[in-house]
């Protein structure tokens, strides 16, 4: 990416920015955190930020800064994840529906609009109660219960692909419906969805957050952004950077991919952006 | 238009058991299911509370018998008993707790409306400006703010340290008897101010943005075009002729927003300690009381398939393309 590009597109590069330093923080997590994130110190209980806790720390005396560190690994990952999941399902069922049409369009696309009257919220609340909040679990639930975005935006992009020439030429030479679909259409298709990726991560975050908020999601010890959020808020009157800090990290994150979304799209259709 | 409403409403039916059986197949097919073989290993689970879920789905019967069996029970509206002490009928202790959660949905949809439009026009008319870059800004921080986060902080501020507004319930408990007709309606709205504007924090940037950018799309029409060349002044071409069509779209946001609202309520009931859907659904989840919790599954997006079907017909009201039809 040349220095232009990233000049010509704020956006893009404020999102590039804070999402390469929010990642590189968690990649690096055991190296730079300055306190493991679960050790109780019983003598710095609930510490005001100071010049050796930085971001104070909580009523078992824990570093807040360590554990927004390993927090962001898992907030990250489960982001991460969990749009791998919808991204896959999505994919492959907005492909089917927009090559084939017919029948299997129709059922496919009942069934998105099946899903999308659930408030996903409650949907994802309801099958944790029957499962274990386990973070795989976690991830595997809201990747789930997001593909349908994904799903319709593939859809789109393939009724009007499959009439393009290309396209006739390699059914011309007889090529399988399934390598047309994976290797000739979908790599034209990729541009918004790699949009929709970016952006869900974000959303992701934000659902997990939620949960864990709830304490329906990752459990405590393991620190995450959410959960030190829900036990940060019991001691909101006399400790504000237990409820502050966290809520910024949450913050900044979605901030971060939005931006780097919304940069994207702008990059791959700046006609649009031209006003 | 009836034609268009029928086909509308004929969309429902398929919808509903669409629905019913999604929500079948997450109680029944989900690894650990409450009813299955494992389930007698689940400590969560009690052995009463097993038979209570056997005798009500039916389980020694095949699948599909079972689906249908207990379709016609949600048909009747029967969720069976909940698991909480009280043991009563599961749609008796949603259906109470629906007026408060619609209620605090309608104001902070109304807040929205009235808010994001003028912001929108605004900014439409002075696009590239300070306050557009302003909104730009502020949509971004509301797409991204985490709504709890925000009901946190409101409450700190305004709560905790101003003192200006209670943070939890819908009313005051101390001296409600004793207040008048305008103190009680008063005290409910100071208590429920925070709660609206948290839900309609992320709305308000959405669709503020949203009519922005609707209403530029509209301007560069041709007939906006041919308004201005026959000189009719700049503000009624903008109000008349523009906004109206501008608006259109933004009817059908509103019925795409309901399952947000709806499933946002869980987050700032329980913050706010409001006695509505959201905080039921989140005590049944956190108590396992699975029939509340497939109950308000299945009424909720109820609501939301209500929700879209009427924004259809306010869209067909207010669109003469459909209307005359």
């Amino acid at each position: 990416m040349s220095g232009k590009l990233l000049r010509s597109n704020p956006q893009l590069s404020f999102g590039l920015g804070i999402v390469l330093l929010l990642v590189s923080l968690s990649l690096l997590a055991p190296w730079i955190s300055p306190y493991d994130p679960t050790e109780v110190h019983v003598d710095r209980v609930l510490w005001p930020p100071c010049k050796e806790h930085p971001f104070g720390t909580d009523e078992l005396g824990r570093d807040v800064l360590s554990r927004l560190i390993w927090g962001g690994r898992i907030s990250l990952a489960v982001g991460l994840i969990a749009v791998g999941i919808a991204t896959v399902i999505g994919l492959l069922l907005g492909a089917l529906a927009g090559y084939y049409g017919g029948w299997i369009d129709e059922v496919i696309m009942r069934l998105v609009d099946i899903m999308l009257c659930f408030p996903t919220f409650f949907l994802i609340l309801a099958v944790i109660a029957f499962l274990e909040p386990s973070i795989f679990n976690i991830m595997a639930v809201i990747g789930l219960t997001s593909w349908m975005g994904v799903a319709r935006l593939v859809r789109a992009e393939f009724l009007s692909l499959k009439e393009r020439g290309f396209v006739l030429a390699a059914r011309a030479i007889g090529a399988p419906s399934i390598r047309i679909i994976f290797s000739h259409i979908l790599p034209n298709a990729m541009g918004p969805v790699l949009v929709w990726m970016v952006l869900g991560t974000g959303n992701a975050i934000l659902v997990e957050s939620a949960l864990s908020f709830l304490g329906i999601g990752i459990q405590p010890p393991v620190p995450s952004w959410g959960n030190m959020l829900s036990s940060g808020k019991d001691y909101l009157e006399v400790a504000y950077w237990l409820s502050l800090f966290p809520g910024m990290a949450i913050l900044l994150a979605v901030l971060g991919y939005n931006m780097l979304g919304e940069g994207i799209r702008e990059m791959l259709d700046p006609k649009r952006y031209k006003a | 238009m009836k034609k268009y409403l029928a086909f509308r409403a004929l969309r429902l039916i398929p919808l509903f058991f669409g629905i019913t059986l999604i929500s079948f197949l997450v109680i029944h097919l989900a690894p650990g299911e409450p009813t299955g073989t494992f389930a007698e290993f689940n400590p969560k689970m009690t052995k009463e509370a097993r038979e209570r879920l056997r005798a009500y789905y039916g389980l020694d019967k095949p699948l599909h018998v079972q689906y249908l069996l207990w379709l016609k029970k949600v048909i009747t509206l029967d969720f069976g008993r909940s698991f909480a002490p009280d043991q009563r009928p599961v749609s008796e202790k949603i259906l109470e707790r629906i007026p408060i959660t619609v209620a605090i949905n309608l104001a902070s949809l109304c807040l929205i409306l009235a808010f994001s439009i003028p912001i929108g026009v605004y900014c439409a008319k002075h696009q590239g400006g300070t306050s557009d870059q302003f909104l730009s800004a502020f949509v971004l921080v509301g797409y991204a703010m985490p709504s709890f986060w925000l009901a946190l902080l409101l409450m700190f501020v305004f709560g905790v340290k101003l003192g200006w507004l209670p943070i939890s319930g819908v009313r005051s408990i101390l001296g409600w008897d004793q207040m008048g007709f305008w103190e009680k309606a008063l005290d409910v709205c100071r208590h429920l101010l925070l709660p609206v504007l948290v839900s309609a924090f992320g709305g308000l940037a959405g669709f503020s943005r949203y009519v922005r950018s609707s209403l530029i799309e509209v301007l560069k029409q041709d007939y906006i075009t041919a308004a201005r060349a026959r000189g009719i002044p700049e503000r009624v071409i903008l109000y008349k002729h523009a906004l109206r069509n501008a608006l259109l779209p933004v009817i059908t946001l509103l019925g795409l927003s309901v399952p947000g609202l709806i499933g946002g309520s869980v987050i700032f009931e329980t913050i706010f300690s409001i006695p509505g859907m959201g905080q039921l659904f989140f005590y049944s989840v956190m108590a396992r009381d699975y029939p509340v919790v497939m109950g308000m599954v299945v009424i909720g997006a109820v609501l939301t398939l209500l929700g879209n079907f009427l924004a259809d017909i306010a869209y067909a009201i207010a669109d003469p393309r459909i209307r005359t039809r």
